[in-house]
């Protein structure tokens, strides 16, 4: 199977229509065969960084490969960025404003989600000028 | 008990059927926060809430969820459904708490 990519803008000033992209890679895992672990991971990672990019970042660039072994999702923005990424790991550690709260987010799980349904996290982070965040889920 | 037989038999509403509709409900999961539902709640779960807002839909797709159940009398805004619909979401509502739906729950799947 050849390497296959694909790639999504998020678009960070209408939060009810994050999810598309996670919403779209299932889709597309589902139809390609794979199992529904890989999925329910790959689904759940991609979501909460759709949702860490609208929250705090106004949108961004996610980048998702797929070869027979692994997929690699590569999170980009040009957001302001995270002073301490130890600190934002830690679960119940947020910085999202009430009206995210209102709505079910926002509690401090965002990058813990993320960190617990990948197999490798990876986060680089500059105060202004911005975030990537690199997952990986190994099919095999 | 799928989730249009546990509505009939106990009087909830269902505002969409969704390709959900017909899957047998096989645990539950009650949590109004989102990030704790997508990554707890099983697949064909009955996933019971009072979070009324388009991002339930599109956790219930994640989480591949038999169900939403919206309790307390709330419902879903127009946009919401419309979501659920296009995404074969089934999703019930009802008048009583969430603890209530979910003792129902409970006494279906045998487990009080």
């Amino acid at each position: 199977m050849n390497t296959l990519k694909w790639t999504y803008e998020v678009d960070g000033s209408d939060f009810t229509r994050a999810g598309e992209a996670s919403s779209n890679v299932k889709k597309k895992l589902r139809a390609l065969g794979v199992s529904p672990d890989v999925i329910r991971k790959v689904s759940i990672a991609l979501y909460e960084g759709e949702i860490n990019m609208v929250i705090h970042a106004d949108g961004g660039k996610i980048d998702v490969e797929m070869t027979p072994e692994k997929i690699d999702m590569v999170l980009a923005d040009t957001g302001k960025g995270i002073p301490d990424i130890e600190q934002a790991m830690q679960e119940g550690w947020s910085t999202a404003p009430d009206e995210v709260r209102s709505l079910g987010f926002g509690a401090g799980m965002g990058l813990p989600n993320m960190k617990k349904y990948s197999d490798e996290m990876r986060i680089e982070s500059t105060v202004g000028v911005g975030t990537t965040v690199y997952m990986t889920v190994y099919i095999q | 008990m799928t989730p249009i037989e546990f509505a009939q038999k106990y009087g909830l509403t269902v505002v969409s059927e969704g390709g959900g509709g017909c899957r047998e409900i096989e645990g539950a999961y009650c949590c109004d926060l989102l990030s704790l539902v997508m990554g707890r709640a099983k697949e064909n779960d009955a996933f019971v809430t009072v979070m009324a807002n388009v991002n339930t839909i599109a956790v219930a797709v994640l989480a591949d969820v038999a169900c939403v159940i919206l309790c307390e009398g709330i419902h879903f805004d127009a946009q919401s459904l419309a979501r659920a619909k296009q995404q074969e979401v089934c999703v019930l509502e009802s008048g009583e708490s969430s603890f209530a739906v979910a003792l129902k729950l409970g006494k279906e799947l045998g487990l009080c």
